[in-house]
This record gives C-alpha cells, structure tokens and sequence, in this order.
C-alpha cells in the first residue's frame, strides 16, 4: 500500500522536484586538420528542494546527438552471380551520432511507454521513410543502419557508464569519434525514477571544421569553380616542386 | 597521425595515404603507367567514399603527368596534332562519363558500374598485355621481325596528316579512342594511359617514341577537365588527400625509376601485366564472393 502511494507521489509530483544541473568539459568542439576524436566529460548535479528520496532507484541518462541526416541503406542481393545494391530504405532522419550512456541496464530504468514518449534508446532516434517496392521488412535495415554505425562508433550504448554519488553528482564521458560531422550536437539529460522519467534537461555542444579544413570545406561548397582551379594548381604546383627538388638533389 | 579530410570527412591515417601514394609512385616509375586504376581501388579499401576517390584520383593524375609532360615536351616526344584531335574526343567523353556517374549514384549503383569497369578493362588488357609480351619474348629469341600492317583504321574518310608520328588517318579513329578514355576517366578516376596506349600503338599504328608524351598531353587535359566537373557538380575533390598521395607518389616514382632501369622490357611488361590481372581478380572476387555486410548506407551527399 505504501508502496502504491509512493509510486502514485512520484507520478503526481511535478517534475521539478529533481531536477539536473549539468556541465560539459567543453561546449565546442573544433574540428581540425589533425582531429583525431575527442572525448567529451559531462558531469552535472541533481538539485533537491526535499530529502533525498531512497525509496526508488535514481537514474541517469545522458544522450549525445549529432546533427539528423536523411539517408539511404541499401541491401545487396545476389544477381547473375553478381552481388548488387537492390531494395533500398530512405530513412528520413537519422542521427550522424548518438550515444546513450546510463547508471544502469537501460531496460531497467526507463519503460518502453517512456522511451517511446522521450526517443531515448538508439532505434527510436532513427525516424524510417520510404521502403522501395516490394520491401517487407524495414525493419531490418534500420537495424542494419544501427548495426554498422554501431561498429564505426558512431551510435553506442554505454550501460552503467555514468557514475552517480551519492545520489546527487553525476558525471561521465563520451568517446566522439574522428569522423565526426560538423553542426550542433545536442546533450540530454534525463533523470529517472521507477522507470519513468522525473526530469529533463538540454544544452548543445557545438562541432565545427576550423582553420584550413573550414576554408577548404566552404570554398568546395560556395565557390567550386574556384575551389576545383585551386585544386589544380596546387596539385600540379606539389607534383612538380617535389620532382623538381629530386632533380636538385641528383644533380 | 590521423589526418582529417576536409571533403571526405573522414580521419585516415597521413602515413597510410603517403604510402598508398608512394606504392603507386614507384610502380608508375617502373612500369611509366599513371596508376590511377591502382589508387582508386586502394583508396575505396582505406574507407575513402567512392565518389571522393575517384574524383580525388583525376586531380591527383593531373598533377603526376604534368612533369612528366614537361620532359616530353622538353624532348619532343608529343604529337600535339594527334594530342588535339584525342583531346577534344576526351573532352566530349568526360563530360558524357560524368553525367553517366552522376545518373548511377543517385540510384546507387556507382560501386558496381566502377567495379565493373575495373573488372572488365584491366582484364582484357591485362590479358592481351600478358600474350603479347609473352610473344615478345619468343619472337626475340627467334629473331623474326614484325611488321606493322594496314587494317580498317586506314580507310576511313576525314584523312589528316600526323607529321610527328608519321601518319596520314582519318580522325575519327583517334577521336572515338579519345572519347572512350574520356569516359573512362570520368568513370573510373583513371588517366587512362593503359587503354590509350596500347590503342595508339595497335589500332592507331603509332610510333612508340611519340606514343606517351602523346597520352600524357590528353590524359592532362581530360582529367583535369574531368576534376572541374567533379569539383562542380558534387563536390567531391579532396585537395588535402590529393596533396598527400602526390607527395608520396613522386617520392615513389623516383624509387621506380631506378628500379626500372635495372629490369628488361619485356619483363616489366610481363610485371605490369601480372600486376593489373591481380587487381582486376581481386576486384572480381569482391563483386562475386558473399560481403560480409548485404547492407550499406548512401549518405545524404550520395558518398
């Protein structure tokens, strides 16, 4: 009985009654010449106006999202003995990254309804759109999508990642790989309570290409002609100041 | 040291580019082929997007042919009448080839139209490359001479004269040649050099002498007419990764050439001609054998 009445105070609480106070190691990102990834620290605190309430488990979620992308996943079917790309999905946004990290296994600590309502896990962030014809299963190209991004790092599930002390400090890290595409990543943070999300809290890192890889990147996109003589040039200038150097040097 | 590439997008490895580059280099000095058909296929191996690579490889040709050019120019090696006219056949392929690659990617079938076109060119002339040295080699030991004989190419109309190299044929022989390179470069991101020569020497009756200065006249033009229409439609030329496998290839190149200079002609042709049916198997078996993933993913940019 005690047990209903409690589960039903924190249901009928408001929100704010917990809520996140967060900061990030660095809230731009900037991607140069030798970016090589980068590991962000996030850590934050919970803010209480009551005693700490021990009579649920508190949780932690963070996610990190990178910049939606509509995209196209492709099956290869066997043809005439050729392997070629045939049915395809459009997925009409999808992440570029998106990371979960969590105090613990996730099905624990949120339900499906919540996850539903919030799009926290990594298959509910991926919005799927138009199967080509004769396509049955979508869902298992999202699930290739996720499989294969999963394996370059791009999409990652760290369960138990996020440490919280004693109840109140939180703090972990995220490994933001080297191809890491350029716009705002948004951070979010989610505390939970009887697998229901009690709290929400946003704030945004910012990617950006910076120095030479911003200027070559712009020029390609804004000025291609220009970009394309420039790449001409200092091609042929590179090819033929390095054999002209060999040839000082033989002679 | 991982390097991150502007256009790409990806972070690879600067000494991994530069040895790509520098292996490339050295067999361009041995064997005097581009190496183009050898870049863009390692390149896709090193996870660069395929459409970035091949148009990154046609503006990495340009620059490997421009000095070469310079020394032929210096020694009077190049048709420029026969250039011209192969040229401006290049310049109408390029631009067909280029439509071509842009239609088949936003389908995506670009991977299997390069792979197949790899597959196919670098199979025949691998193979006609093979049986002829090999011929080569017995001739010589025999002693016979060949001599050069007049076929269909020298009784079509148009007739020009080509004073370098000695020849009096109609242009459109040279022009269709021109225009198959075209696309091919465009295509494949290759200079095109292995497909032009042999056509120059077999099916157009030039002299070896002037042969390939002659090419390295049109393989400039067309390829860096095909880089701009890259540059242009999809940008897709990385200039820090075309740097990177120059830097490396002209370094190799110096270490070909010596190592050519010390091998007989005849077994460097046998070499070469190995070397491209070992590419063209491997790129064969990848298009035939189970992928270990039947799932890929085409990026918004179609890369």
């Amino acid at each position: 009985m005690l047990r209903i009445f409690l589960l039903l105070l924190a249901l009928v609480t408001p929100a704010q009654s917990e809520e996140v106070v967060a900061g990030l190691s660095q809230n731009q990102i900037s991607i140069s010449t030798n970016f090589d990834g980068s590991e962000i620290i996030i850590f934050g605190a919970v803010k209480r106006e009551q005693e700490i309430d021990t009579s649920s488990e508190l949780g932690v979620i963070i996610t990190v999202s990178g910049p939606p992308q509509a995209l196209t996943v492709r099956r290869k079917e066997q043809l005439a003995a050729i392997w070629v790309n045939r049915d395809a999905v459009d997925i009409r946004s999808a992440p570029s990254f998106y990371a979960v990290a969590t105090t613990a296994p996730f099905d624990e600590m949120l339900s499906d309804e919540a996850d539903q309502t919030f799009l926290v896990s990594v298959p509910r962030a991926i919005y799927a759109g138009v199967a080509s014809e004769g396509v049955t299963n979508k869902g298992a190209f999202t699930e290739a999508l996720i499989r294969i991004r999963r394996g370059d790092d791009l999409y990652q599930l760290n369960e138990g990642t996020v440490s919280l002390v004693g109840h109140t400090l939180f703090n972990t890290s995220i490994a933001l790989p080297a191809n890491l595409v350029e716009g705002n990543y948004n951070v979010r943070f989610l505390l939970t309570r009887n697998q229901q999300v009690i709290s929400q809290y946003e704030t945004v890192i910012f990617v950006k290409k910076v120095g030479m890889e911003r200027f070559l990147f712009n020029l390609a996109y804004e000025q291609p002609v220009i970009y394309g003589l420039l790449s001409l040039f200092i091609a042929i200038a590179a090819g033929w100041g390095a054999s002209a150097v060999f040839r000082y040097i033989r002679s | 040291m991982q390097i991150y590439l502007p256009i790409a997008e990806v972070a690879v490895n600067a000494f991994l580019l530069l040895g790509v580059g520098g292996l490339v280099g050295v067999l361009s000095g041995m064997f005097g082929v581009g190496g183009g058909f050898l870049i863009t296929p390692l390149l896709f191996f090193i996870g660069i997007p395929p459409a970035v690579a091949v148009a990154t490889s046609a503006n990495q040709i340009v620059a490997a042919s421009f000095s070469a050019l310079l020394a032929h120019l210096k020694r009077k090696t190049v048709d420029m009448r026969m250039g011209t006219v192969l040229m401006a056949g290049g310049l109408i392929g390029s631009l067909l080839g280029v439509q071509v690659f842009n239609l088949l990617r936003s389908v995506g079938q670009v991977d299997l139209l390069v792979n197949l076109c790899y597959v196919v060119f670098l199979g025949i002339i691998g193979a006609l490359m093979l049986v002829e040295s090999l011929n080569a080699i017995r001739k010589s030991r025999k002693g016979t001479i060949t001599r050069r004989k007049h076929n269909w190419v020298h009784n079509l109309p148009l007739k020009i004269k080509f004073r370098k190299s000695g020849l009096y044929i109609s242009v459109i022989p040279p022009l269709l040649v021109g225009l198959a390179v075209g696309v091919l470069s465009a295509i494949m991101g290759v200079g095109g050099g292995f497909i032009m020569v042999p056509a120059m020497i077999y099916l157009l009756g030039m002299p070896t002498k002037v042969v390939i200065g002659t090419s390295l006249f049109q393989i400039i033009f067309v390829t860096a007419f095909t880089t701009m229409l890259h540059a242009t439609t999809n940008q897709t030329v990385d200039i820090v990764l075309a740097v990177l496998l120059l830097v490396g290839g002209v370094i190799g190149a110096q270490i070909g050439t010596r190592i050519g200079v010390k091998l007989k002609a005849e077994q460097l042709r046998i070499l070469l001609a190995l070397l491209v049916l070992l590419v063209c198997g491997k790129l064969a078996f990848d298009l035939l054998a189970h992928p270990g993933e039947i799932y890929s993913i085409a990026g918004a940019r179609g890369v």
